[in-house]
């Protein structure tokens, strides 16, 4: 990443809270870039607490009283079979559930001081703090310059330099630049699958996350986009939260510091990653990643 | 995947346990051979160590085959890791086992040289160490490891019994000297077999409960962690 490119994480922060001020609505966003984009994580600080965290779809219970803690700049997995809930408990993450009527939760679950449950919640903002990348690659039909810079554009006041300070930085940081600079402006469906699940990583952080959860990134890749995409979740977990959810056991075990292996909706063990994989506490634990079940 | 990594493990184990009967058998042979004197079964253990060899590639060859083609996680991966270390130390033992028959053979040329009955008392601790080192494997028996490991002691103090006699016989009389070194070896290797016995069993703990125990000096080892 060149020096000189600003991160959008200072800059959403900055252009957010003045949104939230009416009397700053038409601040200047000034550039930072003589500082680091990130705080050096706190050993061990907590981005995400669960606590008791239990879920309906209408009368049947997805997940079971899920009590976690997801620990900051580290890469979570969370596994297990199909039905599990992982994927539910993700969705509660940045509240995509609201959009079916038949769920609901109980608990508590938090990023930070923000409580996930609370009606009052702004879910817009909670989004942007929240990205999601999904198993399909889901570009927007628009160029691959306006897919990255669709988010700032909506969450922030960026004269023109800055929108592609912003746009560059977010495809370096994805590690898609260097196939894509020279044709900024052509369609992002043009591009192969694992560049375009590359792409959507770069929008999903060009409004500056602190959590980035990916729904099984790869499954629809091939063994070098994959390679690209673990690569980059490496390379992303300085500055995010990362929780990915997976169904490939050697991709959460070369992936991930934390893995969560969840079973009929209910947390069975949370460990480091090496633990689990090499000693799990729980037999299922061991069954389920030796492949005996699921 | 795992019913065929479950059928390949099957294959191996109980190919590793012939190995296991095939050295133990060795050392037991060779022992005889040196405390019976009876120099006549020193070629037998001395030729069975090409077959202990061969396998001991074999079963090489195909944990690097099962760990890449089915990259095992948890007690399948601690299992193949161990036999890995196991089948090694197998090896060592068939070779050292080789050793005493050589030696065997050496001291039958000297027949008015005793060997020392204190070494019938070393030989059998060490010999059962190997056994119970093995048990312990087959049974995934972390008591019988412990105890295998806290043997260790009682025979190292048998082989500085063995070694102070000889000693003695050497300044006896230097007709001794030769026949003694022989026996001196012999001791030595017995004494090898049953730290190679103390090798398994450490692994056998790894093999359960997923600790690496090497190298715990004292007495921390023999204790339930």
């Amino acid at each position: 990443m060149s020096s000189t490119i600003t991160s959008p994480e200072n800059k959403a922060g900055s252009q957010l809270r003045t949104q939230h001020d009416p009397d700053s609505q038409m601040a200047t966003v000034h550039m930072r870039t003589d500082k680091p984009h990130t705080e050096p994580a706190e050993k061990d600080a907590t981005a995400i607490v669960m606590e008791d965290l239990s879920s309906w779809y209408g009368s049947f219970q997805a997940l079971k009283s899920i009590s976690l803690n997801v620990r900051k700049n580290k890469v979570t997995a969370f596994i297990g079979p199909s039905g599990c809930g992982k994927s539910t408990l993700l969705r509660w993450i940045n509240r995509m559930n609201d959009t079916i009527h038949s769920a609901r939760a109980t608990g508590n679950l938090h990023l930070g001081d923000l409580d996930l449950l609370a009606s009052t919640t702004d879910v817009v903002d909670l989004r942007r703090k929240v990205g999601i990348v999904f198993q399909k690659p889901n570009p927007f039909p628009k160029s691959i310059f306006d897919n990255v810079a669709f988010g700032p554009r909506l969450h922030m006041k960026l004269r023109r330099n800055e929108l592609l300070d912003i746009v560059e930085w977010s495809l370096r940081k994805a590690a898609v630049w260097d196939e894509v600079k020279d044709r900024l402006h052509a369609p992002a469906l043009g591009l192969s699958g694992g560049q375009q699940q590359r792409l959507c990583i770069a929008r999903t952080i060009a409004v500056g996350p602190e959590v980035l959860l990916m729904d099984e990134p790869c499954s629809a890749l091939d063994p070098g986009s994959t390679l690209a995409i673990e690569e980059l979740m490496n390379e992303l977990r300085d500055q995010y939260t990362i929780v990915i959810v997976t169904h490939n056991m050697q991709q959460a075990s070369r992936c991930s510091d934390e893995t969560a292996f969840f079973f009929e909706g209910k947390l069975i063990e949370m460990n480091d990653t090496q633990s689990i994989f090499t000693n799990p506490a729980n037999q299922k634990t061991e069954d389920y990643i030796s492949g005996r079940f699921g | 995947m795992s019913k065929h990594l479950d059928r390949e493990l099957d294959a191996l184990r109980s190919d590793l346990i012939s190995q296991f009967g095939l050295v133990e058998q060795m050392i037991l042979t060779a022992v005889r051979a040196l405390t019976e004197r009876r120099g006549e079964l020193c070629d037998d253990v001395i030729s069975q160590d090409a077959q202990v060899d061969s396998n001991d590639i074999k079963f090489e060859e195909e944990c690097l085959k099962l760990l890449a083609l089915h990259q095992p996680v948890a007690s399948n991966m601690r299992w193949l890791f161990t036999v890995v270390k196991v089948n090694n130390e197998l090896e060592r033992m068939a070779d050292l086992a080789c050793n005493i028959a050589e030696r065997a053979k050496s001291i039958e040329k000297h027949p008015g040289f005793p060997v020392p009955e204190e070494l019938n008392e070393m030989a059998a601790g060490a010999t059962q160490m190997v056994k119970q080192a093995l048990d312990s494997f087959i049974e995934g028996d972390e008591d019988k490891a412990r105890a295998v490991i806290s043997s260790d002691d009682e025979v190292d103090r048998q082989n500085r019994i063995v070694i102070e006699i000889l000693h003695e016989k050497m300044r006896e009389d230097p007709e001794n000297i030769s026949p003694a070194v022989h026996c001196f070896s012999a001791s030595r290797h017995l004494e090898r077999i049953a730290d190679l016995a103390v090798n398994i069993s450490e692994e056998v703990i790894y093999l359960v409960l997923g600790d690496i125990v090497r190298h715990q000096h004292g007495e921390t080892i023999t204790k339930n962690n």
